[in-house]
Parts: structure tokens; C-alpha cells; sequence
């Protein structure tokens, strides 16, 4: 029998890449999600532009040169008044809120009682604002009183940063465990995304073949093997092919709405921004992007290239294929439901695993464990490669991978085999388990 | 080899339950062969088995003297009763896709696919999508499609279905000139109409066995009673049913005629001869109607199941 899996596969792909609503999705989405992005910056560039004025009534009569007005905080001082009074007029204007600080307790010299009176629940970066700059001020003033001299402690402070090399004279920093987090996250998020959109198309084209009850003739002169094969293969190239448009695309876009709309991604106003600026005033932070490139360079890129290749594969084969036998087994999509919460499983799973405990410590025993059962390796294995895992690791690890990919490509082989000719009911896992000793 | 396809004793479990039992057949070259039986007997696996969609537990299923295997799969045609095409696709690219699936080159197919949508008049269906045509036209694609690679044994499983009588009368004379050609159908149908028109011989499967096969006429024989159905005209005052009773079994018989005859079955033993009767009827009366009931296929099927 001549080989049919490329006509197969240049099949699916074609009726894939030109159905509607494909070739929406395709453009129509990055289109959407920059608007989206756009909206979200320009209300919070709304947001940021509007000036808030703080009321205080300092009866401590220590703090008064301690507030500064800001770019987003105006400060208001307010004398000779109780605070009931107080809070009565800043009640009436527009201020946002008023800050009570009372009166100095004798004993430890300090406030006995600071408190925010406002109309609506203020944000926690306020108070934590205005907090910092308390402790600042109180410190200053109580280090005074002990007689000490505020400059010298100032120009004593010391600043350490600590250089971290391997035996082997790798050298890594603090940034770069950052750039491999992003590494690998990305890698591991991707592939996730990948499986999850391109699992369901593929779950989706089966049952389509078998409600428009194509199927028999077509397995009359192909095996259902290399039907399911050529499925998964024509559709994640369809998939390939988005992924690539979406890039493109949403690289063309970023760069026409940064041009239209002149919303500079660095000149974003926000308070987060804003202490990243303050930051970047500092010394050791100007470092930053040598560090960034250092990181670059210390990454193992041939290693990660191969690896992701040949993990996101694997991962990608094993769990399409059992999407592909989801779909033979039942007749229409809401049937699919018990079937993929334990295929989400271990992927949710896998993912929280990368994100949680992989960047706590990514050659701890959680990690090195998920990181070679089967279902979750892909995800896990990408995600600690960048912070070096040993060859033989990686190599274990994926032939466990290979070797559950194929015992899983035979297991689903069989129920598709048997499941796309049942019409009907919807089976149980008993039956499935039957189906594969038919 | 008269043959072109032998099933020996086949048989098929999914899990307890049988599908089918040691099940044999032979189809002749050449032949038009009728795969009958009641609802869930077995005939869409021993079918799919044939097709190698399915594999037997045991027996084995020899094509033109070779056992079953991949190459075959260019050499039999096959029209499932659950059948479809993709909805979206286009009706020509589909046609396409099937046919080189066959084996066929996609110039040959296109060449052929041509020639047979001219034959059927549906050439300007070719960029409609099958979602735009009524069931019946897709049928008749699904038809093409099943013929184009010219394979030696076709399998139609309820090929009518879906048809009005114009179109099933035009695919049943396709079916005869493809057995003129030099095709073997297999065609399993509950049409027993159409059985008892284009089969030369039929099996009858049953709850997973083989209850009965072999050449129609054949069984036709074997089933006959023996019984005529007589219309006389006889005077008011005769007592010709009675006389008749004395000898024969004699029941009333009900067709349609011009006339007010006296119309009756007439059974006869097996000693007994035609003629003999007809002579004996000739001087009683006016005879208009003699016939010698042959059993229809219909009345071998209820009669063979209902005995199992």
C-alpha cells in the first residue's frame, strides 16, 4: 500500500488554513488583543494623570517638612484645628483624604496615634507611601535626639552586591535567574497554550469526521493509524502557521500603534514605573542592562534550542494523541467534558509546578521529580533547562518521555480505531479499556 | 478460480459478544451476491472485515486467490451504510482526495472523475460544497467516488437509500453495466425488492451465523410449496371448493382480477401434477388464472429468521 500520510496531512492542513473562521481568528486576534492593550494603557495614563491632594494634620508638629508634593500627590497641610473639625472640611472639599498624626508620646517619642481618614478605601501602595515616608522622617528625628549625626550615616551606608560563579567559572547574578525564568516560563507556557488550543482542534476535527460519517470510507483505504497521525501533524502545522502570523502580525501592530498613538512603552506613567525610575537612579541598578546582556550570553542557547525542540514535540505528540482518541470516542464536544479533565490535569499541574517551585529552586527534589514523569516533564523540563540541568538528566528524561509517547500513541491508536466507528452512546472508561483489547 | 472472493470460517468477538460465528461465503466472479439479514446480524462486520477496517479472530478472507492484505485495498470499492463527506470541502477537491487515497494519480482521477460527472449530469457541481447539496446529490458523489478506481469487487451497503425512484433506477443500471464490465458486487440491502431483481446468489446471516446460501433460484426451489393459484368461473350452483378440499389443501386466495372467478390456493403433494389439475379444472369451468406461487425473497427471510 503506497504511503498516504502526506496527502493526509496536506489535507487537514488546507481545510484548516482555509476555513473562515481560521483565517479570522488569525488576524482578527492580535488585532484585538492590541486594542486591548491599548485601551488598558491609555486608561491607565488617565488615571495616572490625575493629581491627588492629601490632607495633614500634624499635632506632633515633626513631620511637616517631610511631605513633598509629587507629580500624582499633592500634600496639604492643615494647622490650628481638631481633627473633628478637620475631617469636616476635608469631607466637604474634594480632597482624596486626610492623614492624622497625633500628638508625641513622652515615653518613646513617637506619635501616639497616625491614622488615614478617607471617603473610599485607599490603595496600598498609598499607605505604604505614606508609611515609608513616616519611618523615614521619625528615624531622622529620633536618631537626632540620640545625638546622632543623620549626613554620616548617610555617606557610611555600604552596598553589596554578591557575584556568583560555578566550580566551572560560570558566572551568574541575580538577573540572570531572572532572564531564565523568562526563558523557560516562556518555553513551558507556550508549549502549554500549544496543546491546549491545537489539542482541542485537532479533538474537534475527529468528531467532525465522524458526525459527517466520512470516516468509514476513508479507513476502508487508510489506516486509521496514519489518519490519526496525519491529523495531528496537518493541524499543528495549521497551528505553526497562526502562531507565526500572530507574531508577525502583533510585531507590525505594536509598532503602528507606538507610532500613532505615541504611547512610548518606557514613558508608561505608573506608580510601578515610577519606582523602577527611582531605582534606576541608583548605582547598582545602572549595571542592569550589561547584567541583562551577560545573562544573554550565559544562557545555554544551543542546549535550549535542541531541547525545546525535541520536549515540545514529544509533549506536544503525546497529548494531541490523546485528544485525537478523546475525539474518537465520543459523537459531539459536550461529551468530551470527563474525558479532558484528566488529560488538563497533569498540565494545570505541570504548569504550577514551573511557576511556583521551579523558580523557588529549580534542582530541588519537586522539581527533578516532575520534571521526569512523562506528562508533566515537557512543560517542567523546559522551564529548569535554562538554569542548567545535567546532560544525562535531560537525555533520561526525555527517552522517558519517547517511550510513554509511544505506548500512549498505541493506546490511543486503539480507541480511535474502535471509537470512530461507535455511533450512540457515550462511553465509559470501561468501555474504553475494553475497546483497547478489541 | 470461479471465485473472486472466499470467506472461510470467519469469526469476530468484541469482548462477550459475538458478532460473528464461523461464518464461510463464496462469491462468484462476476456475480451480483446479496448479503442479507435482519438488523444487527453480523453483515457490517463480516463487510468491514472484507474491507480490512476490522480484523477476524479467526478464519481467513481470500481475494482473487490471495489472501487478504494492503494491496488489496486499490481493488474493492466500498459504499458504507453510514456514509458522508466532509461538509465543507468542495465537491471536486473532495472527489480528488478520496480517489487518490485509492491509489489513483491525481491526473488519472481527475480524467475519470470528468468523465463520470458528464455520465451522471452533475458536472457543475464541481466547486459546490457538499453542505449546499441535497442528500441525494451527495449520494450520487459518493457513488462516483466509489466506482472511479475501477475496483473488482464492489460493496454496496444499502445503496438506495436516499435516492428517489429516478436516481435509484440510475444507479441500479450503473451497478448492472459495472457487472457487465467485469465487476463482483456484494449488496446487502433490506430492499428485498431489489434482491429479488438484481441477486444471483444471497446468504442470509442471522444473529452471527450463516442460516442460508447459495443461488437464488436455488433456494426459490427449495422453498416452493408446490401451491397454484387458481381463478375459475364456475355455475352458481357448483361445489367445486369442496370436491377440491377432499384432495388438496385449499385455501382462499386474494389478487385482483376483472371478473367476480372463484379464486384459490391450490396445494399440491408432492405426487400430484399440474397438469393433472388444470385438466381437471378445464372441465369444471372457465379457468382465467393459473400461476405456481414462487416464494419471494421477503417470504424466505421472515420464514428462515423466524425459524432460527
Amino acid at each position: 500500500m503506497m504511503n498516504h500520510l502526506p496527502l493526509i496531512i496536506k489535507r487537514e492542513y488546507l481545510t484548516k488554513v482555509k476555513n473562515k473562521s481560521f483565517i479570522v481568528m488569525t488576524f482578527l486576534s492580535p488585532i484585538i488583543m492590541m486594542i486591548l492593550i491599548s485601551v488598558v494603557a491609555y486608561l491607565s495614563q488617565l488615571n495616572n494623570d490625575k493629581q491627588r491632594t492629601i490632607s495633614i494634620l500634624d499635632e506632633s508638629g515633626l513631620v511637616k517638612d517631610a511631605f513633598q508634593n509629587s507629580e500624582h500627590t499633592k500634600y496639604h497641610m492643615i494647622e490650628d484645628m481638631t481633627l473633628v473639625e478637620a475631617k469636616a472640611i476635608v469631607k466637604e472639599t474634594s480632597n482624596y483624604g486626610l492623614l492624622y498624626i497625633g500628638k508625641l508620646d513622652a515615653t518613646n517619642f513617637e506619635p501616639k496615634q497616625i491614622e488615614f481618614f478617607s471617603e473610599e478605601s485607599p490603595s496600598l501602595s498609598l499607605i505604604s507611601d505614606l508609611e515609608s515616608i513616616l519611618e523615614r522622617k521619625l528615624t531622622d528625628v529620633k536618631l537626632q535626639r540620640e545625638g546622632v549625626d543623620i549626613e554620616k550615616i548617610k555617606t557610611s551606608k555600604a552596598s553589596v552586591a554578591i557575584e556568583q560563579e560555578s566550580f566551572d567559572g560560570q558566572k551568574t547574578s541575580k538577573t540572570d535567574s531572572i532572564v531564565k525564568l523568562i526563558f523557560g516560563g516562556a518555553a513551558g507556557y507556550l508549549l502549554f497554550m500549544f496543546i491546549i488550543i491545537y489539542g482541542n482542534m485537532i479533538m474537534r476535527s475527529v468528531i467532525e469526521e465522524k458526525t459527517s460519517r466520512i470516516i468509514e470510507v476513508i479507513i476502508s483505504s487508510v489506516k486509521p493509524v496514519q489518519l490519526m497521525l496525519g491529523k495531528i501533524i496537518g493541524t499543528s502545522l495549521a497551528g505553526i502557521t497562526q502562531f507565526l502570523v500572530w507574531i508577525l502580525l502583533g510585531g507590525v501592530l505594536l509598532i503602528i500603534i507606538s507610532a500613532v498613538f505615541g504611547i512610548d512603552m518606557a514613558q508608561m506613567q505608573s506608580p510601578q514605573e515610577e519606582m523602577m525610575k527611582q531605582a534606576m537612579q541608583n548605582p547598582e541598578m545602572t549595571m542592569q542592562v550589561q547584567d541583562i546582556m551577560n545573562a544573554f550570553y550565559n544562557l545555554p542557547i544551543t542546549n535550549l534550542i535542541i531541547a525545546f525542540v525535541l520536549f515540545f514535540i514529544s509533549g506536544y505528540l503525546l497529548y494531541s494523541s490523546l485528544y485525537a482518541s478523546i475525539g474518537a470516542a465520543v459523537d459531539n464536544e459536550t461529551d468530551t467534558q470527563q474525558f479532558l479533565l484528566p488529560i488538563m490535569m497533569p498540565l494545570i499541574l505541570a504548569v504550577y509546578i514551573g511557576f511556583f517551585t521551579v523558580i523557588e529552586d529549580p534542582h530541588g527534589t519537586v522539581s527533578t521529580v516532575f520534571s521526569f514523569i512523562p506528562f508533566t516533564s515537557p512543560v517542567v523540563m523546559l522551564m529548569r533547562i535554562p538554569f542548567g540541568v545535567p546532560l544525562w538528566q535531560q537525555v533520561l528524561s526525555l527517552l522517558i518521555l519517547i517511550g510513554t509517547f509511544i505506548l500512549i500513541v498505541w493506546f490511543a491508536a486503539k480507541i480511535y480505531r474502535v471509537g470512530i466507528l461507535m455511533y450512540g452512546k457515550k462511553p465509559s472508561y470501561k468501555e474504553l479499556m475494553k475497546w483497547i483489547k478489541y | 478460480m470461479s471465485n473472486l472472493l472466499e470467506v472461510n470460517g470467519v469469526s469476530k468477538k468484541y469482548g462477550d459478544f459475538t458478532a460473528l460465528n464461523n461464518v464461510s461465503i463464496a462469491v462468484p466472479k462476476g456475480s451480483i451476491y446479496g448479503l442479507l439479514g435482519p438488523n444487527g446480524a453480523g453483515k457490517t462486520t463480516l463487510i468491514r472485515i472484507i474491507n480490512q477496517i476490522t480484523m477476524p479472530d479467526m478464519g481467513s478472507v481470500f481475494l482473487d486467490g490471495t489472501s487478504l492484505n494492503t494491496s488489496h485495498i486499490k481493488d474493492i470499492g466500498y459504499l458504507p451504510e453510514e456514509r458522508g463527506l466532509y461538509k465543507t470541502m468542495k465537491v471536486g477537491e473532495q472527489a480528488l482526495y478520496l480517489a487518490q487515497l485509492k491509489g489513483l494519480s491525481k491526473a488519472e482521477a481527475k480524467v475519470r472523475l470528468k468523465y463520470w460527472f458528464e455520465r451522471l449530469e452533475i458536472g457543475d457541481w464541481w466547486n459546490k460544497k457538499i453542505q449546499e447539496l441535497s442528500k441525494g446529490m451527495a449520494q450520487k458523489i459518493q457513488f462516483v467516488v466509489t466506482v472511479l478506481h475501477n475496483p473488482k469487487l464492489l460493496i454496496f451497503d444499502e445503496p438506495f437509500s436516499g435516492f428517489d425512484p429516478i436516481n435509484a433506477n440510475l444507479i441500479k443500471d450503473e451497478i448492472l453495466k459495472l457487472r457487465e464490465d467485469g465487476a463482483t458486487v456484494i449488496f446487502s440491502t433490506h430492499r428485498m425488492e431489489s434482491v429479488e431483481e438484481l441477486c444471483d446468489d444471497i446468504t442470509l446471516i442471522h444473529k452471527s451465523n450463516k442460516i442460508l446460501d447459495g443461488k437464488l433460484v436455488d433456494i426459490k426451489r427449495q422453498f416452493k410449496t408446490n401451491t397454484y393459484e387458481v381463478g375459475i368461473k364456475i355455475n352458481e350452483t357448483s361445489n367445486l371448493e369442496e370436491t377440491l378440499s377432499q384432495k388438496f389443501q385449499v385455501s382462499t386466495a386474494n389478487f385482483k382480477t376483472l371478473g367476480d372467478e372463484l379464486k384459490l390456493n391450490i396445494k399440491l403433494s408432492a405426487n400430484d401434477k399440474a397438469n393433472d389439475l388444470l385438466g381437471f379444472l378445464t372441465s369444471q369451468g372457465e379457468v382465467s388464472h393459473f400461476v405456481e406461487l414462487i416464494p419471494s425473497v421477503n417470504d424466505i427471510f421472515i420464514q428462515t429468521v423466524k425459524n432460527n
